[in-house]
């Protein structure tokens, strides 16, 4: 510190001129920003995190139904998978920006539901897109992938697809509490055909859904257990990380791997045959028929409610008979993400 | 805000001079002029309920500020101070749950934080390790433990009392959380302690020039171990008024917490070298960054803005504390 040039009382009064004078910049451009948007309904989003594809691709789809319906939408997310403050401090600030409406995926499904009803009490319409909250009718409507359901036809199709193999499962989970983490881990082993603690289950790591965690955790299970044919995935980036793990350890060719989520590089790891099966979700109709919903209760006061189903599809270019799927094709015409 | 506003360039740089002399006047003009913009672009800003909401925002990052700005100001830093304030949060949370009188879960808490802080306390003032390098060595054994205790799962909190600081009291017409009073009445006892009492003066002594403390006879050593001890106690308040913000206790809660609290110590002016700085400063700091994130997002602006503002003020923070140091 002492190689820094010393200052004198004229340098240090720069220093608060040039600073002074960026605000003065900074408050005139927010002040003409903000005068344009008078009188505009506003529809807020509230997503898990910026980084994540999926949610950057609602992101993008609520911006674009927003600007059809000559709404305001303002995007707001947490800072890291697990961030309910951020979330709930996002809900206060679009209560008081005056949203009509807010779409939220929640990172915990019990970590809001305060913030949440303060919304409800003060007429903003909340709907859950992605993530249902527990209870589910803490909020308006939910307009999500049936995510359980989502995880039976990736155990489904694992379990056909193994045929007479005896199974050894490896579980390579997400965020452990999440909602949509606990469904999807239910529902493959469900399709799959086994209960929690069937010995038929190798080991399973948590990944954050993250590739170099799925990596990691692959690379722990093999040396654990060299005998894993099957692996259930939270999601395709780990899913990525399991198949370069099975690849350092030359079992690509022998293990069912499998995924859910429908992102455009998931599909082209199917298409590659990497991966042997994922199921697709739509995040952009979520984030479309939140924003519709919203303009609908501002215009007519009408307010969805329940659970909407999304929907989802198994993608694969191996189908098995019985399992309805979709080729690798239609996957990349559909797929979310680059 | 006015006499602020008012003032010439001229004027301004002449006051330069007692601007950096007093740590905490910066800052505030800074949030002053936030203030000032934000209400210009939306009158919303100012509703007394829109700056409630910025006050109770503030209330965890505020609360463990204070801690962190104990320890910066004997030259150290705290990497652990969001795991300690989970592992307030979890372990209350989990007590409860399985029947344990709340009162006591949380008071076992807070010591269980406390105890984190003695450990951290006497690695650092009995073995003399860096303080980055033993808050980053907790900082991954409670992540780990939080982790084994919660077994992956979060607790939702229902109990009246561990929920109680989130509850509202009408002040003058101004609502607040409880949460709020108590941080407030925090930074008043703290701010007592560091400046009106010899272990304040103690702790300004050691984060100027331990060697010169030494000497002079104060127990260095001693004094360290008290500093982080009492923030890490404060961390375990912090995690009562966690769970009245938000009642669930997530392990994965809080993970920027550490850098969050550092920005706003740094922003409120005090030196990351040790010594120079204080607590008004700090509270002014996480106000800015909450004002700031608020203020964005009601004028419709995308809030990535905020983290390029505050880095920027970071930058100014430390550039100034750094001339005025080479000044003396």
């Amino acid at each position: 510190m002492s190689t820094l040039p010393m200052s004198t009382g004229t340098k240090s009064g720069t220093v608060v001129r040039s600073t002074v004078a960026g605000l003065v910049f900074f408050g005139t451009a927010f002040a003409v920003t903000a005068h344009a948007s008078a009188e505009e309904v506003i529809v807020g989003l509230v997503t898990k995190t910026e980084v994540n594809p999926f949610f950057v691709k609602m992101r993008q789809a609520a911006e674009e139904a927003a600007k059809a319906k000559g709404v305001k939408l303002i995007a707001r997310a947490g800072k890291f998978d697990g961030d309910n403050e951020g979330q709930v401090t996002a809900i206060e600030d679009l209560i008081s920006a005056g949203a009509k409406g807010i779409l939220v995926t929640p990172n915990n499904s019990t970590g809001m539901l305060g913030v949440i009803k303060k919304a409800r009490d003060a007429g903003v319409l909340v709907i859950a897109l992605d993530t249902a909250t527990e209870p589910a009718d803490a909020v308006d409507a939910t307009f999500a992938t049936d995510n359980f359901e989502a995880g039976v036809e990736q155990g489904a199709y694992a379990r056909k697809a193994l045929g007479d193999k005896k199974p050894v499962l490896a579980m390579l989970d997400g965020t452990p509490g999440g909602t949509v983490d606990t469904f999807r881990h239910n529902g493959y082993l469900k399709g799959f055909g086994l209960a929690e603690g069937d010995p038929a289950i190798a080991g399973s790591a948590i990944t954050n859904g993250a590739q170099d965690k799925g990596q990691v955790g692959m690379e722990n299970l093999l040396s654990k257990n060299g005998e894993i044919n099957a692996v259930y995935t939270i999601n395709e980036p780990a899913a990525a990380g399991a198949y370069a793990a099975l690849k350092s350890f030359g079992k690509e060719a022998d293990v069912m791997l499998t995924s859910i989520d429908g992102g455009c590089a998931g599909v082209r790891d199917v298409k590659a045959g990497k991966i042997a099966a994922t199921v697709m979700q739509f995040p952009y109709k979520m984030a479309a028929m939140g924003v519709d919903a919203v303009v609908d209760y501002a215009t007519n006061g009408k307010k969805p409610s329940g659970f909407v189903n999304t929907g989802s599809f198994l993608i694969t270019d191996k189908p098995v008979e019985g399992i309805d799927s979709k080729n690798t094709e239609w996957g990349l015409k559909n797929c979310w993400g680059d | 805000m006015n006499s602020a506003s008012a003032l010439s360039f001229g004027r301004m740089s002449k006051i330069a001079a007692r601007f950096v002399g007093t740590p905490s006047v910066g800052p505030l003009l800074v949030l002053l002029a936030f203030g000032l913009i934000f209400s210009l672009t939306n009158p919303r800003f100012l509703a007394t309920q829109n700056l409630s909401i910025i006050l109770q925002q503030t209330v965890i990052i505020g609360t463990l500020a204070i801690g962190q700005t104990l320890i910066i100001l004997t030259a150290g830093i705290d990497l652990a101070v969001g795991a300690i304030c989970v592992l307030g949060t979890i372990l209350a949370g989990k007590l409860a749950n399985s029947g344990y009188d709340p009162i006591a879960a949380m008071g076992l808490a807070v010591l269980a934080c406390s105890a984190a802080g003695v450990a951290a306390g006497s690695l650092i003032s009995g073995l003399r390790l860096p303080p980055f390098i033993v808050t980053l060595g907790i900082l991954g054994i409670i992540t780990a433990a939080l982790r084994l205790i919660s077994a992956g799962g979060a607790f939702p909190v229902t109990d009246e009392f561990l929920g109680w600081t989130g509850n509202t009291v009408r002040l003058n017409g101004f609502i607040v959380t409880y949460g709020v009073i108590i941080m407030l009445l925090l930074y008043g006892m703290v701010w007592f302690l560091l400046n009106q009492t010899q272990w304040g003066r103690h702790v300004y002594a050691v984060g100027n020039n331990p060697e010169a403390a030494r000497l002079v006879g104060i127990p260095v050593g001693r004094l360290l171990l008290s500093v982080y001890v009492l923030a890490a106690f404060i961390y375990g308040i912090a995690a009562w008024l966690a769970l009245g913000r938000i009642p669930n206790a997530d392990p994965n809660a809080l993970q920027t917490a550490n850098l969050d609290s550092i920005t706003a110590v740094v922003i409120g002016g005090t030196s990351l070298f040790g010594g120079r700085g204080g607590l008004i400063g700090t509270l002014i700091g996480a106000l800015i960054v909450g004002v700031l994130r608020n203020g964005l997002t009601l004028a419709g602006i995308d809030p990535l803005w905020q983290d390029l503002v505050t880095g920027i003020l970071v930058i100014v923070a430390v550039a100034l504390d750094q001339l005025t140091r080479g000044r003396r």
